[in-house]
């Protein structure tokens, strides 16, 4: 594959933190740690992919064709379920944030300092 | 089904079971099931952790053995320290429910059910042989774990303290990721044992280093390693006693276990040329959080947040026996997690009994309110000591046992600096007690932004319960007792010894081969470590006098912010990759 799938990957995960890092809303912040999580699925899917290569499922070709790496694709899916969960968690705590605190600016929440 | 399957899958059903009867709010019955489960968790870890001591137990999932020396299934693992280490967990889990019997109120059985899942995340965590499904298990153990934290939603600072440790720990945990991603895609390999054939014999390139580095990172999140141990503190304060008990006895262990794995089984053979490298990078970020969590802990006020950065401090510790590299460095670990664990959950039950007598967790608040709670006095100053090493409990021989082992390699500055954050992290124990349960000397400053009054669990006051009394004695006796159980020395040093064979463990996993490993005997603590352990318990017992540690401008920058600790965490993984990136590759 190209080094572009890495690339994009590394991006994704920067892009990501530097969101994390400045956000100013809860929903916004969630959002950005699932566009750092993103980078990994990309990354993973990049390194199993091979050029001319067909989807890893042997019901209808010859099991001599290529095809991509079905590893990474299950690491994936399990990654995918993975982030899910937490963006969930999260989500429902940036809700309870607004209920208790009446603000879904990180900067707000001051309940804890030192 | 095999014992380790049958450890993982018993408390999974029991928490699936318990969520789906939730409406029926059996109480009672909740908390029987899932004591009895988890007790059953730790029977079944610790007859494992006995039956390994001469021969590891593979158990491959499916049947799906390797083939040809190559793993093509998933395993499980179980030696005495992985076993060992789930049973502790187990067993620490039975303490956590039964102190949550009379305190949390626990919605239904949801706080059951959490707490059985995070228990099945940690004891599959400790006994995968395969990176992926260790990830998979630590995942559900940190998923677990934020939703525990942030239990108590009705309040303000339980939120905040969730969102910090939820977001710092999955950014750890995508660093995990990827790095088990590049390990996946030079080696071909997510066997661990399979993954350390691929890579020895070959020095190390930039791509192995970088994922190391990675690798490392994720964990240090979890074991709150400077910098990435912000969320610490903040988790710890917001969550119910009961929890934080399993959170500073077990999970934050588990972080270091994940590393000595990892290096040991995987990167051994790659990295040893460079072993120095990594040795001096490890024990740099090793003293350095000893040295801060004491600093940080005898500047603390708020009685959760004191004991959770005694925690960080002797994560510091312990990083230090792991950075040594060596057995017998590692069976110290082993001791001190154990002895220091114990020590450490016994304090914060005694913590949360004192908050349920006098509703308040805040140093200055408290001042001489403590005086009629004698016996909990007594706990607290017992407490303090042992977590300052006092001879010959528990604590002091882990940290005995590293002591040595850095001075055996030529490393005698170590042991000074250990010195220095076990009595400062006693002292702050051993100042409460004269604050809060004597009444005397002078009264620590008020805390400029003071906490919310946020009380824990129930209003009733009075009595505290008896089981909650009991089971932070029995905690504290087992602690201090450890220390003096005959052949514990042997028994890790045996331990250690088979965990650092890489050779041994790769060719138990792929070619079912006994592999025989030489056993030393444990060599007892040196006279200068009965000296550091009685240097560091005087100095914790001088410093209780104290009116607070300053904590300068370190206390600023635990600023509470999410971007201010994920920032810091950015910083931290790139300056650790970058470095083990130049020395390693």
């Amino acid at each position: 594959v190209s080094v572009l799938a890495y690339l994009v990957a590394v991006w994704l995960f920067v892009i990501g933190i530097y969101g994390v890092v400045t956000s100013r809303h809860l929903v916004h912040l969630v959002t950005c740690l699932a566009v750092a999580q993103a980078s990994t699925y990309v990354l993973l899917l990049g390194i199993g992919y091979r050029s001319h290569a067909q989807a890893p499922i042997f019901g209808d070709i010859p099991t001599s064709t290529p095809v991509v790496d079905p590893v990474v694709q299950s690491l994936t899916l399990t990654d995918v379920v993975v982030g899910a969960t937490v963006t969930a968690l999260l989500l429902s705590l940036a809700v309870q944030a607004h209920k208790r605190f009446g603000s879904v600016d990180p900067d707000d929440l001051n309940a804890l300092r030192g | 089904m095999t014992l380790a399957s049958l450890a993982v899958v018993w408390p999974l059903l029991a928490a699936v079971a318990l969520a789906g009867t939730t409406s029926l709010r059996a109480r009672r019955a909740a908390d029987v099931v899932a004591i009895a489960s988890a007790a059953a968790v730790a029977g079944l870890c610790l007859a494992l952790a006995l039956r390994t001591a001469d021969q590891p137990v593979v158990a491959w999932l499916g049947g799906w053995r390797p083939r040809g020396g190559v793993a093509l299934g998933i395993d499980f693992f179980a030696e005495p320290l992985s076993a060992g280490l789930a049973a502790f967990a187990a067993g620490l889990t039975v303490a956590a429910l039964v102190v949550a019997w009379h305190q949390v109120d626990t919605a239904g059985h949801i706080f059951h059910a959490l707490v059985l899942a995070f228990l099945a995340g940690m004891v599959g965590f400790c006994l995968a042989g395969d990176l992926f499904t260790a990830f998979v298990f630590f995942e559900l153990m940190s998923v677990s774990a934020y939703a525990l934290a942030g239990f108590r939603v009705a309040q303000r600072s339980p939120i905040e303290g969730s969102l910090n440790f939820a977001v710092t720990n999955s950014i750890g945990s995508m660093m995990l990721l990827i790095g088990i991603a590049l390990l996946y895609g030079r080696t071909g390999a997510l066997n661990l044992a399979q993954i350390g054939q691929a890579l020895a014999g070959r020095p190390a390139d930039t791509l192995v280093a970088v994922a190391f580095a990675l690798i490392a990172c994720g964990f240090f999140v979890k074991a709150a390693i400077i910098p990435f141990h912000f969320w610490m503190a903040d988790a710890y304060a917001v969550a119910p006693t009961a929890i934080c008990l399993l959170f500073a006895g077990a999970m934050s262990e588990l972080g270091l276990y994940g590393i000595a794995r990892v290096y040991w089984e995987a990167f051994a053979g790659a990295l040893e040329p460079n072993a120095e490298a990594v040795r001096g990078v490890l024990i740099a970020l090793g003293l350095a959080t000893a040295l801060v969590g004491g600093v940080m802990c005898a500047a603390q006020r708020h009685l959760k947040r004191l004991v959770a950065f005694a925690t960080v401090a002797h994560m510091g510790i312990l990083l230090c026996g792991v950075a040594l590299l060596s057995a017998d460095a590692l069976a110290g670990v082993a001791v001190f997690v154990v002895g220091d664990g114990l020590v450490k959950a016994s304090l914060f039950v005694s913590v949360g009994a004192l908050e349920h007598r006098r509703s308040s967790v805040d140093e200055v608040a408290l001042y001489g309110r403590g005086r009629d709670l004698r016996a909990l006095g007594v706990v607290f100053a017992i407490a303090g000591l042992g977590l300052a090493a006092l001879p010959p409990f528990g604590p002091f021989l882990g940290r005995a046992m590293i002591e040595d082992a850095a001075t055996h390699e030529g490393l005698w500055w170590v042991s000074p600096v250990l010195v220095v954050a076990s009595a400062l992290v006693g002292g702050a124990v051993l100042r409460v007690v004269r604050t809060v349960f004597l009444g005397r000397g002078p009264v620590p400053p008020r805390h400029p932004a003071c906490f919310e009054a946020d009380v824990e669990e129930q209003p009733q006051r009075g009595r505290s319960p008896a089981p909650t009394i009991v089971t932070g004695t029995v905690l504290l006796a087992l602690g201090l007792a450890w220390g003096l159980v005959p052949g514990v020395l042997d028994a890790a040093t045996r331990a250690a010894a088979r965990f650092t064979d890489h050779g041994a463990y790769a060719a138990t996993v792929l070619r079912r081969a006994a592999a025989a490993v030489p056993a030393p005997p444990g060599v007892p603590p040196t006279t200068a470590a009965w000296l550091y352990g009685f240097a560091s318990a005087g100095l914790a017992v001088a410093l209780a006098f104290l009116r607070t540690v300053p904590e300068g401008p370190l206390a600023t920058l635990h600023s509470g912010r999410i971007g201010d600790y994920v920032a810091w965490t950015a910083v931290g993984a790139a300056a650790v990759a970058a470095v083990f990136a130049l020395t390693l590759a």
